[in-house]
């Protein structure tokens, strides 16, 4: 019997749906073995066919995209009731991805920004998205949360697929390593398990031991990149050494530096601390003014160079909601202690 | 009503600012107790996550000691640590985080006055300060669900 595959896009791009047609001809051998029973960006089946499966029946579903909307929840939620096996697919839904550097603001002014402040916003009159929506035709909008989370903050995830988006190779080998007789461990991620430039064909001018930066640039800033350097060696601040392989080195071909899509290697908690370590021990200078000035002019963004695929699930973050957590104990018990004292009086 | 007390998280090289430690230990020297020390072998040696660790783990703040400048055990320790340390304290500022919860301080083997300055100092800007989380924007509460689980 074919094993049955569902396919769901939360807060996402679209980019990888797209790396699911990627697959071209491999796909059309992989529908040999596989049947898929819910993809909605593709084929025409309904939440209710779903629905009817029974739980477990469906071998593994593949989940893209960060959860950001309560209809999101309530669908994957669904999908974990009727899968063996939950993939999160792609940067976003493995550690929140671009849009979860959304969660460095807040709910409202989100909402401003899109509604009102925007620069390309151009209003009718009061018009406002509200839940409830055009009751007309019996829609309603789903809740927007205002924080992303990955996939694995609201279900159980056994495996990873990273990557913004995943490339088909990548894709090819997760998907037959899952159908084969001897699957990964849970909470594998299907990529390499080495860093990037294990298999960057820039290796091999790779930094001598002891090499320094004195002005880091943007690509947006250089003229010219030599093709055939490491990227390192010409100020700019490519990630590869800490990022997981797998895509061998696409980016880095195109003459870009390596953003970190593809995530930590194992063993590592918090990919911006490891990045932002390496490449701060790289700055060639030990006077303190002129490291903040390196520092200022390259790097002005920390969090969107160093977090930008893996704000939501990181370290940072955490920290950020254990502060917000202590600073609240810590507000209600004041107000508990002064309310007491008031009541002596 | 009770005031704050400042956890603060102090990592100290091996070399230096622990050995200071241990002499205002030796000396009777009274400092502020807020101060929990971390001893590692070098400052090079702390990691960004070691901070992030700390503060996620209930710390207010966080000392982190090293030899002067010239003078690390191993040469040039000290100056990695300078550059994650500026890099770091960029970036927790942009999140939110008060800039002044981070101190490095080069404090020699010698140096056990300094540190009890600086540590009363440190304890006392915490105090101000708050609690961790104090200076981060409110925010609603998310109505968030247990994890669903896998079908056995």
């Amino acid at each position: 019997m074919k094993k049955k595959v569902a396919f769901y896009w939360c807060a996402s791009c679209g980019g990888c749906e797209e790396a699911v047609v990627d697959l071209a001809e491999f796909l059309l051998d992989a529908l040999e073995q596989i049947e898929i029973v819910f993809w909605p960006v593709a084929m025409d089946f309904k939440i209710e066919d779903v629905e009817q499966l029974t739980d477990g029946e469906i071998f593994a579903s593949f989940i893209n995209g960060a959860v950001l909307l309560s209809d999101q929840e309530e669908v994957v939620r669904l999908l974990r009731r009727k899968s063996q096996v939950v993939v999160a697919f792609g940067s976003c839904s493995h550690q929140g991805g671009v849009p979860g550097l959304i969660n460095t603001h807040d709910r409202q002014d989100v909402f401003d920004y899109y509604y009102h402040n925007g620069p390309t916003v151009q209003r009718n009159g009061n018009e406002m998205p509200t839940p409830t929506g055009a009751k007309a035709f019996h829609v309603a909008l789903p809740e927007y949360y205002g924080k992303a989370r990955p996939l694995n903050q609201v279900i159980e995830v056994d495996y990873y697929i990273p990557g913004c988006a995943p490339p088909p190779n990548v894709v090819k080998d997760a998907l037959l390593q899952l159908l084969s007789d001897s699957p990964p461990p849970r909470g594998t991620v299907l990529a390499g398990a080495h860093s990037l430039c294990s298999e960057c064909p820039l290796n091999e001018t790779k930094p001598p031991e002891g090499f320094k930066i004195k002005q880091f640039v943007r690509p947006s800033q250089v003229t010219h990149i030599d093709p055939d350097t490491c990227l390192l060696m010409q100020g700019l601040p490519c990630l590869g050494p800490v990022t997981r392989s797998g895509c061998n080195a696409l980016c880095i071909k195109g003459h870009m530096p390596c953003t970190g899509c593809f995530g930590p290697l194992d063993g590592v908690r918090d990919f911006g601390a490891a990045a932002l370590s390496f490449l701060a021990s790289l700055i060639d200078s030990n006077d303190e003014a002129e490291i903040q000035r390196i520092i200022d002019e390259g790097l002005p963004d920390p969090l969107g160079t160093f977090y930008m695929y893996s704000f939501p699930g990181s370290l940072l973050n955490e920290v950020l909601q254990k502060g917000r957590q202590k600073a609240r104990a810590w507000r209600e018990r004041e107000e508990t202690v002064e309310a007491q004292t008031t009541e002596n009086q | 009503m009770d005031t704050f007390e400042p956890k603060i998280v102090g990592l100290f090289c091996n070399w230096c600012t622990y050995l200071a430690a241990d002499l205002a230990g030796i000396s009777r020297m009274k400092y502020s107790h807020n101060l929990r020390i971390v001893r590692v072998m070098c400052s090079g040696r702390i990691h960004p996550e070691f901070v992030l660790w700390a503060f996620r783990n209930g710390a207010d703040g966080v000392l982190i000691g090293g030899c002067h400048p010239g003078d690390c055990h191993y040469i040039e320790g000290n100056y990695k640590n300078l550059r994650r340390f500026l890099l770091l304290r960029k970036l927790l500022e942009q999140v939110g985080i008060d800039p002044r919860r981070v101190r490095l301080e080069w404090i020699s083997a010698s140096e056990a006055d300094k540190l009890k300055q600086v540590v009363n100092d440190f304890a006392e800007t915490l105090r101000e300060l708050g609690p961790f989380g104090t200076e981060l924007p409110e925010e609603p509460v998310l109505d968030i669900h247990p994890k669903e689980e896998a079908v056995s």
